[in-house]
């Protein structure tokens, strides 16, 4: 079948195999030489889940078991964040550490060692992973943990499911009072205000800032911080609202300079006039684009990527001005920008987060974009900073080292698992991995 | 509290029906082929709220009379409120064209083992005065095209054969339920490129729950169904044969 990654902009026709139990995945392993990729829902932009021969493990979904006294756990790799919280919510307990998108499922948050709005706070999603099974090169299965099995264990967190098949995760959940959010909006004029606001709100349990790149001069980069903290009254069932779908592509081109400026205006005048406090539900807070399905249909055939990147807090400022002076002058409209602070780096050898701000941004694939990415790529590198592999789409082997110098370590454990041929994509190949 | 079988429980859409009726609370007897599938699938099930999850390994093609399932059910879960038969294979139409055993086996699980299961659950719900069948069909079944008639045809004699059984069973309130799902993004379907039109097993099950509870006796999932598989049911043969659908 077809596949592509969220930015839609490769698509490949790729053998699929769709395992229901974990067995299953053991026999397909034992059965089949040569290379493979487990993939879930698709949710990395660029080619990270793209190969010849995938195992789609979206049909391993089931809950092992669930402790309501500890908060641990366990789940299948396939199960979506979405239902694990629509479990788990009800009864009390959460998810330390959510992406901004529900539709990711537990093997794929590990594999790219997902962070959330509060990992200045709490770190990646490898801080919830008490432990997980993988399906070997050679078709056995490993529980690995901090204390068994550690080198795989580190390096399967972030390693882009080029280490072995992951097919189950104890997680350690945490108690919740509410699942609902307080939100507050607070209105930044220009780059500076918005770092300094950021700053000033470090302590607020969640923080981002959305940046409106659609401006030049005095608002360039204006933006709207977004802080949110856990309601500790007030509960209420979830809604169950349907989501709408995208069900065609939009015509390539919609996206342009001038509905980018119309879209931002509006939604900066929305979020500037919400200044007192908000509650909304954590589904709403944390998954904002879930609500419209088949979102990155609105980049039309041709699909987009979204750069993303950390830069150290020292060079921050420097690199960001230059990043939003290439993006606001070029000619390729950036719709959708975010920006928000990371906390320090953990030990697993090819995980993206670092001491630093994370800038992120939606780009339609249009002639220019590959030689803008490649241009922000070099930026970035020369910043000390490095780029997020599940939005990576087209970076240079040799950028990817100077941005994550554990890769040999990252190689020495797949070797010793026998995965170096056997679990590879697209990116990896690309990455001389 | 529901007591419910599920015939062919490995089916995509009969484990999102057993979790959106776990979370009601209800007791579950599952019969599929795989042990390990149907062990994992109790593990879930009872931690998403089922009241009780009983389970046995079967292969219905290969049974005399799959109808002895319903008395397994009945016996495990003491009583039985309601049967899902879902169990179904997706045979490739080339190789049936070919070779008549594959057309055979195909026909002995999406069609004679249902008729088992259906004939013996009939008789109960029939002596009971109440009760529920819920049969899985498909668009397929509405008519033969070149592409897929072998499975169509399997699926089109349970509309038949479920149709006489909700004339007979009607005014004992047994409500049968015929099911005609579109293309659903399953294993079964694992190698084909999904367009706009596929929907997601949890959405059909969430369809037939609601069939279910509005005592309804045949319905398309999705919706859009029931329209694209009028006019293709309206076209004449004599245009239909000629089409490459």
């Amino acid at each position: 079948m077809l596949i592509s990654g969220w930015g839609r902009h490769t698509r490949i026709d790729a053998d699929t195999a769709r395992p229901a139990t974990a067995t299953a995945v053991r026999a397909l392993l034992a059965a089949r030489d040569g290379a493979l990729l487990a993939r879930g829902m698709c949710r990395s932009y660029g080619d990270a889940s793209l190969a010849p021969r995938i195992l789609d493990m979206t049909a391993l979904d089931r809950l092992i078991a669930f402790d309501a006294d500890s908060g641990l756990f366990e789940c299948d790799a396939g199960l979506r964040l979405a239902e694990l919280l629509d479990f788990c919510v009800p009864r009390g307990w959460w998810l330390p550490v959510l992406p901004g998108t529900g539709a990711v499922t537990v093997g794929g948050a590990i594999a790219a060692d997902v962070h959330g709005k509060n990992h200045h706070h709490v770190g990646g999603f490898g801080t919830a992973v008490d432990a997980l099974d993988l399906v070997l090169a050679d078709g056995s299965r490993l529980r690995v943990s901090r204390d068994a099995h550690a080198d795989l264990f580190q390096a399967t967190l972030g390693g882009m499911g080029l280490t072995g098949v992951i097919v189950a995760a104890r997680l350690r959940l945490v108690p919740l009072a509410s699942p609902w959010l307080e939100q507050r909006v607070l209105p930044a004029a220009n780059l500076d205000e918005t770092l300094a606001l950021l700053a000033r709100h470090a302590d607020a349990s969640y923080s981002v800032a959305w940046v409106d790149l659609s401006r030049r001069g005095a608002h360039r980069a204006r933006a709207l911080i977004m802080l949110g903290e856990h309601a500790d009254t007030r509960t209420s069932p979830a809604p169950h609202r349907r989501p709408l779908t995208l069900p065609v592509d939009l015509p390539t081109g919609v996206i342009n300079r001038a509905t980018v400026r119309a879209f931002n205006a509006l939604y900066h005048w929305r979020g500037a006039g919400a200044a007192t406090p908000r509650t909304v539900h954590y589904s709403q807070y944390f998954f904002p684009l879930d609500a419209l399905g088949g979102w990155n249909r609105l980049y039309g055939r041709r699909g987009f990527v979204q750069h993303q990147c950390v830069l150290p807090f020292e060079c921050a400022p420097r690199a960001l001005a230059e990043m939003i002076g290439t993006l606001t002058t070029g000619s390729v409209p950036a719709p959708l920008a975010v920006l928000k602070a990371l906390g320090p780096a953990n030990d697993h050898p090819l995980s993206f987060p670092m001491a630093g701000l994370t800038f992120a941004v939606d780009l339609p694939m249009t002639a220019d974009t590959q030689a803008l990415c490649a241009r922000l790529d070099d930026l970035v590198a020369d910043h000390g900073g490095r780029l997020y592999l599940a939005k990576d789409a087209s970076m240079s082997a040799l950028n990817f080292r100077r941005g994550y110098p554990r890769w040999e370590a990252f190689q020495a454990v797949r070797e010793r698992y026998g995965a170096l041929t056997r679990f590879a994509s697209l990116q990896s190949r690309r990455l001389g991995l | 509290m529901k007591h419910i079988l599920i015939v062919g429980a490995g089916s995509a859409i009969a484990e999102a029906c057993a979790r959106l009726w776990s979370a009601e609370g209800a007791a579950l007897h599952l019969v599929a082929r795989d042990p390990a599938r149907l062990a994992a699938m109790a593990d879930d099930l009872a931690l998403r709220g089922a009241a009780r999850v009983s389970h046995g390994v079967a292969d219905v093609a290969r049974m005399d009379d799959a109808g002895d399932l319903v008395d397994a059910a009945r016996a495990a879960l003491g009583g039985l409120d309601l049967v899902l038969v879902a169990q179904g294979v997706l045979p490739n139409q080339r190789a049936c064209e070919r070779d008549f055993a594959q057309a055979r086996a195909a026909f002995e699980v999406n069609t004679l083992a249902s008729l088992a299961v259906l004939t013996r659950a009939a008789v109960l719900f029939e002596e009971q005065g109440h009760g529920a069948l819920i049969v899985l069909g498909s668009v397929a079944g509405d008519r033969g095209r070149a592409s897929n008639y072998v499975y169509g045809a399997s699926k089109a004699a349970l509309e038949v054969f479920a149709s006489g059984l909700r004339n007979r069973l009607a005014r004992r309130g047994v409500q049968v339920l015929l099911v005609k799902p579109g293309f659903v993004d399953t294993p079964m379907t694992a190698a084909f490129t999904k367009g706009p039109l596929w929907a997601q097993p949890a959405d059909i099950a969430r369809g037939i729950l609601r069939a279910l509870e509005t005592r309804r006796d045949v319905v398309y999932l999705p919706a859009f169904w029931r329209a694209i598989m009028l006019v293709i049911r309206l076209l004449p043969e004599r245009v239909f044969k000629r089409l490459t659908l």
